[in-house]
């Protein structure tokens, strides 16, 4: 049994929001530091294979597939969207 | 036994307020580098989803085009043809047939360096209406090896019910942030983080489930079990954290993989990890096959058989049961140049099947209760799933 109180619940998401912000931050601080890997050395990374999404509207249908009968949400890398799936 | 009901905490939207204003102080100060629009393509999808009693068909048709170099249109229309005699409808009703139309329109833009994309999705069906805006924002850093994004979502769900006249539709109000970071690691390795928090709103408490869908109440005396309406909280907090990868081997061949964790506020806890091989077979081939595994925790108020209706929520919805899911899947892609005079410049097809099984550990079979098989001793059910993709592609 899980009992989130909901003071506990928005102290963790400030924690987890602010932290991630604060790495935001971070970044700028780190502008002294010049790419490792250069332009001209990505050959390997331009790849269909190495693209995170070759194909959206073939993506979006087998995540639309898992949604339906899972519970597990979001955090899937695209942009959300309803369907009804009840 | 009864979950949370609460209202969305204010202190969060101050939260995501201050995140936003760090990120947007953040983006003004770092050097920018330009990211990089979609390419234009037309799809036409063939999809195909047949098991535990359900098929579900369609075509979806996708266009995208750049104007002007500085923004890309996109239009979308998805159709599922759903037949269903599914465990849940055989045990309380019969066979089923409905149709599903969505539609989306997307605008792509990079303005002063940074890229926006904001999405409209309509989805209707003669018992459902979802529509949700999407906006995600995203910046490179370093030379392009890092990305941030930020993203929000809103919906708004009208909840249906077909052959009941005395049913009032109810409303659900969906919204979604997301963050998410992506970093070049070598000149061979990628990986990417995201986290997403999703808050459901419902009407009130048969707005969350499935209005068709029914509890069992067991009924010692005469050994048998009756059904009554589901009874769910009015809202659903959920987060969800994952980590991908992505490692380009020396034969060009890669390997990828995913991972995920969830977790919810009606006390479901998910995770799963996806591991794959693609190999490019050069010039115009493509070969890629995935396992996945997902397993789940049940939700606090699910139950298969309900002593009783003395609770605050109960509901035996087996998407909220404990159980796993294992896949696998193959794509085999092929794709070439077209002759330099036509307007498309590349054409591709792509077929891919995963086939799903599903085991449940606290949901049983109701149709198998007999004389000899008392409730609650049904066999556990399970069930398996093809799922075909058939696509054709035109770059132009």
């Amino acid at each position: 049994m899980h009992h989130h109180l909901p003071h506990r619940r928005n102290a963790a998401l400030v924690w987890r929001l602010a932290s991630l912000a604060g790495c935001l931050f971070l970044l700028t601080a780190c502008e002294g530091i010049s790419p490792w890997v250069k332009p001209y050395e990505r050959q390997n990374l331009a790849t269909p294979a190495m693209s995170w999404s070759r194909d959206g509207i073939t993506d979006a249908y087998i995540s639309h597939v898992y949604q339906a009968r899972e519970s597990a949400r979001g955090a899937e890398g695209g942009s959300g969207g309803g369907c009804g799936c009840n | 036994m009864a979950a949370t009901d609460r209202n969305i905490p204010a202190l969060m939207v101050r939260c995501l307020k201050f995140a936003i204003g760090a990120t947007a102080m953040t983006l003004t100060v770092a050097p920018l580098k330009a990211a990089v629009l979609p390419e234009d393509r037309a799809d036409i999808l063939y999809h195909s989803y047949s098991g535990g009693g359900v098929t579900i068909s369609g075509p979806a048709v996708l266009v995208r085009k750049k104007l002007k170099d500085k923004y890309s249109l996109s239009a979308k229309y998805y159709v599922d043809n759903v037949s269903s005699a599914s465990i849940d409808v055989v045990t309380t009703a019969s066979r089923y047939s409905e149709k599903r139309v969505e539609t989306s329109v997307g605008l792509d833009t990079i303005q002063d360096k940074t890229s926006y994309s904001l999405n409209y999705i309509s989805s209707s069906e003669s018992d459902y209406n979802a529509d949700s805006a999407h906006l995600d924002v995203s910046h490179d850093f370093f030379g392009d090896l890092t990305t941030v994004s930020l993203g929000f979502s809103q919906g708004w769900d009208t909840v249906g019910k077909n052959h009941d006249a005395n049913w009032v539709d109810r409303k659900v109000d969906r919204r979604n942030y997301r963050m998410g970071l992506s970093q070049i690691l070598t000149k061979n390795a990628i990986m990417n983080l995201s986290f997403e928090s999703i808050i459901d709103e419902g009407s009130d408490n048969r707005a969350l489930g499935n209005p068709y869908r029914s509890v069992r109440i067991f009924d010692t005396a005469n050994n048998a079990y009756s059904f009554d309406s589901e009874r769910y909280p009015t809202t659903r907090n959920s987060d969800a954290i994952s980590a991908k990868f992505r490692y380009a081997l020396e034969s060009k061949n890669v390997v990828f993989s995913e991972y995920r964790q969830y977790t919810d506020s009606w006390g479901i806890n998910g995770w799963h990890v996806q591991v794959g091989y693609i190999m490019p077979i050069e010039p115009e081939w493509l070969i890629e096959t995935r396992f996945r595994h997902y397993a789940q925790t049940h939700a606090d108020f699910y139950s298969d058989l309900l002593p009783d209706t003395n609770f605050n929520f109960y509901a035996r919805d087996k998407e909220l049961s404990t159980f796993t899911s294992n896949s696998i899947g193959a794509t085999a892609s092929y794709e070439r140049k077209a002759p330099s005079n036509w307007f498309v410049s590349r054409g591709k097809v792509s077929f891919m099947w995963d086939y799903f099984m599903f085991d449940y550990d606290d949901f049983r079979d109701a149709r198998k209760t007999s004389a000899d098989v008392t409730p609650g001793s049904e066999p556990l059910y399970h069930f398996n799933a093809n799922v075909y993709r058939l696509l054709f592609t035109a770059f132009y």
